[in-house]
C-alpha cells in the first residue's frame, strides 16, 4: 500500500499520531472533540492472517502483560519454587491453562506418555500397571475444582509484603478436570479391608509423595488427564495427576506413577517436614487437608488499579472452600464498618472458584476494601488476626484471611493491615 | 447406570520384580527399610562430596537452600528453625527423602548403604549420635528424633470452626479504622525487569520463609 492511491490517512500519519488530524481534515469536520481512535484504521483496511497463521491461537499481543509471574527470593532455585497465576486480569471462573500457577519441587518432568506407567499395588487383591491406553477406557467424569497451594498467602503471616493479589493470592487455579473417579482405578486392583490409606507418587525426579486416607480416595478423587478439554499441560502434571478436591495442592500428585495402599500413613517428608503448620507453642499440626473459605478482590487491587476516576466502578473477586460451595460473599469499602452482600454470578459447584461483583458508585475519596467469604457448611472467613491469635505467626500454610487493599484518591491500591 | 459397578478387567498384574523397581518408600515403622547399613565417617566423605554445596559443611545451608542441622528448641521462638534434628519427628523420613529425591538434580543414584551413612552423618550433625555411630536396618527403628511427639492432628473443626461460624456484623462494626501496616514500606514485590529483582533478593533475603 503506498500514500498515493489511499483514499483515507497514510499508515504513516497514523504510526506519527498525525492520523487523527488528517482524518478530521478528510471529512471536514475538524474539531478538538473528535476521537483519535474515531479512524480509518489499519485493521479496517489491510487484510488480517489467514487461519493457517497460529494452529494454536494465543492471546492478543495487547495481553503481555497477563501472565505467570514468580518472585524470585522466595525459593533458592527456580526448579523448586512456585509461580503465580494473574488474578487480577482475570474473570470469570475458569482459569486458562497457560496461566495456571505452577509449583514443582524439581522441575517440570518430561513424561512420555508412550513410557509412562501407573502402578497399583500394596494392600490390594490384584496389583495393577495400567497405560494411558488403558485408563482412557475406564468411565470418566468432568469436575470443576480449585486447586490451592497450602502456602498460598503464607508469606503474610507477618503482615502486608507482597503488594499485589497475584502474588498475595496466586497460587491458586481453577479448570474443569476430565479424568477417572480414583474409586474405579482403585476397586480395578481391589483394596484390602486393612486398606485404610494410599501413598500417591509422581513419576519427576522429587518422586513427590503424600499419603491420602482411603475415605478420601474413595469420596471424590480423580485421576485426570485433562484439564479444560485438552490433555494436561507438561507443568501441570502430563499425561496425568492426582486430583483431590477441596484439599491443599501439594496432595494432587502429578505425573502420577504408583498408587500403594497401606494400613498406616507414611509420614514422608511433604508431611512432616514440609505441610505441618507450626503453632505458637511449638507444637505443630499435621495432616491439614482441607483449604478453608478463603476470597480476594481481584479489583480493584495493586496490580489493577481505577484508573476512570469517580463514578460507576465494578468491584470483583474470586472466593472459595474446600468444604463446600459459597452462598455469599460480604463487601466493605470502609475497612470493615459496614458490608453489603456482593452479587455472585456464575456457577457455583463444591471446591471450585466462583465469582462475585459490588457495583458502586466511587466519590474519589480513599477506599478500605474487604471481601469475606461464607461458606455452604457456615463458616465465615475469619480475619488475619483472629487467625494469628489461635495460630501465631509461624504456621507458614493454610492463611485464609481476610485480604484489605487500601485505594487511595488517585484510584492506586495498596496491600495493607488496618485495625 | 451406575459407574462401573464390577472391575471391567483393564490393566495387567504388576510382576514383583516391577514392583521392586519402584516401590522405595518408607515408614517410620521400618516397612521398606532396605538392608544395609553406613558410618557416621562414611556419611561425612559422602555429604561433603555430594550435599556440602547446598546444604554447607555443618548442614547449616547455603543461600535459601534448606538448613538441616541445629535449631534445637526454637520452635517457640519468633523465627523458629525447623530441621531434622529441631523438628522432623521419624528417622525413616530422612532415608526416605534422601533416597527418593537427592542429591537434588541427581536423585536415586545413591546406593542403599550410602543414605545410610548419609542419614547417620546427619544425625551426627544434629548431635544425636557419637562420631562411632553406624546405622543398619537392624537398628534403624530404635534411632529416634527429638521431635516426635510435637505433633498433632488437624484440630481446626475443634479450635476454630465454633468461632467462625458466627454470624457476622454487617453495620457499625466498629468506631474507626487505621491502617497498621503497608507492603509498600517493605517494597519486596517484584518489578518487571530482571535488574530490579535481583536488588529486591538482596532486600528481602532476611525478610520472609520460604513458601514451601
Amino acid at each position: 500500500m503506498t500514500d498515493e492511491n489511499q483514499t483515507g490517512p497514510s499508515r504513516r500519519a497514523f504510526l506519527t499520531g498525525a492520523g487523527a488530524a488528517a482524518a478530521g481534515t478528510l471529512a471536514g469536520h475538524a474539531s478538538a472533540q473528535t476521537d483519535p481512535a474515531i479512524a480509518i484504521h489499519p485493521w479496517m483496511q489491510e487484510l488480517g492472517d489467514g487461519v493457517d497463521a497460529a494452529p494454536y491461537g494465543m492471546p492478543s499481543p495487547h495481553e503481555a502483560d497477563v501472565k505467570r509471574r514468580t518472585v524470585e527470593w522466595l525459593t533458592a532455585d527456580p526448579v523448586s519454587s512456585i509461580n503465580f497465576t494473574p488474578l487480577h486480569d482475570l474473570d470469570g471462573t475458569i482459569t486458562p491453562n497457560g496461566l495456571c500457577f505452577e509449583r514443582h519441587h524439581s522441575g517440570v518432568a518430561r513424561v512420555d506418555p508412550a513410557q509412562h506407567r501407573l502402578m497399583i499395588h500394596g494392600l490390594v487383591d490384584k496389583p495393577l500397571v495400567l497405560t494411558m491406553e488403558d485408563l482412557k477406557r475406564f468411565p470418566r467424569q468432568n469436575h470443576v475444582y480449585f486447586l490451592e497451594c497450602a502456602a498460598n498467602s503464607g508469606m503474610e503471616w507477618r503482615g502486608s509484603q507482597l503488594n499485589g493479589c497475584q502474588f498475595t493470592h496466586g497460587m491458586i487455579h481453577n479448570v474443569m478436570y476430565t479424568g477417572v473417579p480414583l474409586r474405579l482405578v482403585l476397586e480395578e486392583a481391589g483394596v484390602k479391608p486393612e486398606g485404610k490409606w494410599l501413598l500417591a507418587e509422581g513419576a519427576d525426579a522429587a518422586a513427590m509423595t503424600r499419603s491420602i486416607p482411603m475415605e478420601k480416595a474413595l469420596d471424590d478423587c480423580l485421576v485426570a488427564f485433562k484439564m479444560n478439554g485438552e490433555a494436561l499441560r507438561p507443568e501441570q502434571g502430563y499425561p496425568v495427576r492426582l486430583v483431590v478436591p477441596g484439599w491443599e495442592g501439594n496432595m494432587w500428585v502429578k505425573w502420577l506413577r504408583r498408587l500403594e495402599v497401606g494400613d498406616q500413613p507414611w509420614h514422608h517428608r511433604e508431611e512432616t517436614s514440609k505441610y505441618t503448620d507450626l503453632m505458637a507453642d511449638g507444637v505443630a499440626r499435621r495432616f491439614t487437608w482441607e483449604m478453608d473459605a478463603k476470597s480476594v478482590i481481584t479489583s480493584p487491587s495493586p496490580q489493577a488499579p481505577i484508573t476512570h476516576g469517580p463514578g460507576p466502578t465494578v468491584l470483583t473477586g474470586l472466593a472459595w472452600s474446600g468444604r463446600g460451595t459459597i452462598p455469599r460473599v460480604d463487601v466493605t469499602i470502609d475497612g470493615g464498618i459496614t458490608w453489603q452482600e456482593a452479587r455472585m454470578d456464575g456457577p457455583s459447584t463444591p471446591k471450585a472458584l466462583h465469582r462475585f461483583y459490588y457495583d458502586f458508585e466511587w466519590d474519589g475519596k480513599p477506599l478500605l476494601l474487604q471481601s469475606r467469604a461464607h461458606d455452604s457448611t457456615g463458616y465465615v472467613q475469619p480475619t488475619k488476626d483472629a487467625l494469628r491469635e489461635i495460630r501465631g505467626e509461624n504456621s507458614i500454610y493454610h492463611n485464609n484471611g481476610i485480604q484489605t487493599w487500601a485505594v487511595d484518591a488517585d484510584g492506586k491500591a495498596e496491600n495493607v493491615e488496618i485495625s | 447406570s451406575p459407574l462401573a459397578a464390577e472391575p471391567l478387567g483393564l490393566g495387567r498384574a504388576a510382576t514383583p520384580e516391577e514392583i521392586a523397581l519402584w516401590d522405595i518408600d518408607v515408614r517410620p515403622d521400618g516397612l521398606g527399610l532396605p538392608a544395609g547399613s553406613g558410618d557416621v565417617m562414611t556419611g561425612d566423605k559422602i555429604y561433603t562430596e555430594k550435599c556440602s554445596a547446598c546444604h554447607g559443611v555443618f548442614g547449616e545451608g547455603t543461600g535459601r537452600w534448606p538448613v538441616l542441622a541445629g535449631g534445637q528448641g526454637s520452635l517457640s521462638d519468633a523465627r523458629p528453625v525447623k530441621t531434622i534434628g529441631s523438628y522432623w519427628p521419624y528417622l525413616s523420613t530422612v532415608y526416605d527423602y534422601v533416597n527418593r529425591a537427592m542429591p537434588f538434580g541427581n536423585a536415586q543414584s545413591l546406593t542403599h548403604d550410602e543414605v545410610y551413612a548419609i542419614t547417620a552423618y546427619l544425625l551426627y550433625l544434629n548431635d544425636e549420635v557419637d562420631e562411632d555411630f553406624v546405622l543398619s536396618s537392624d537398628n534403624f527403628a530404635e534411632a529416634r528424633l527429638p521431635n516426635e511427639e510435637a505433633f498433632k492432628p488437624d484440630d481446626r473443626a475443634e479450635v476454630e470452626f465454633a468461632a467462625f461460624k458466627e454470624e457476622p456484623c454487617m453495620t457499625e462494626c466498629k468506631p474507626s479504622v487505621e491502617i497498621t501496616m503497608r507492603a509498600a514500606v517493605l517494597d519486596v514485590t517484584p518489578e518487571e525487569t530482571a535488574a530490579k529483582a535481583a536488588a529486591k533478593a538482596e532486600e528481602a533475603q532476611a525478610a520472609e520463609p520460604t513458601p514451601e
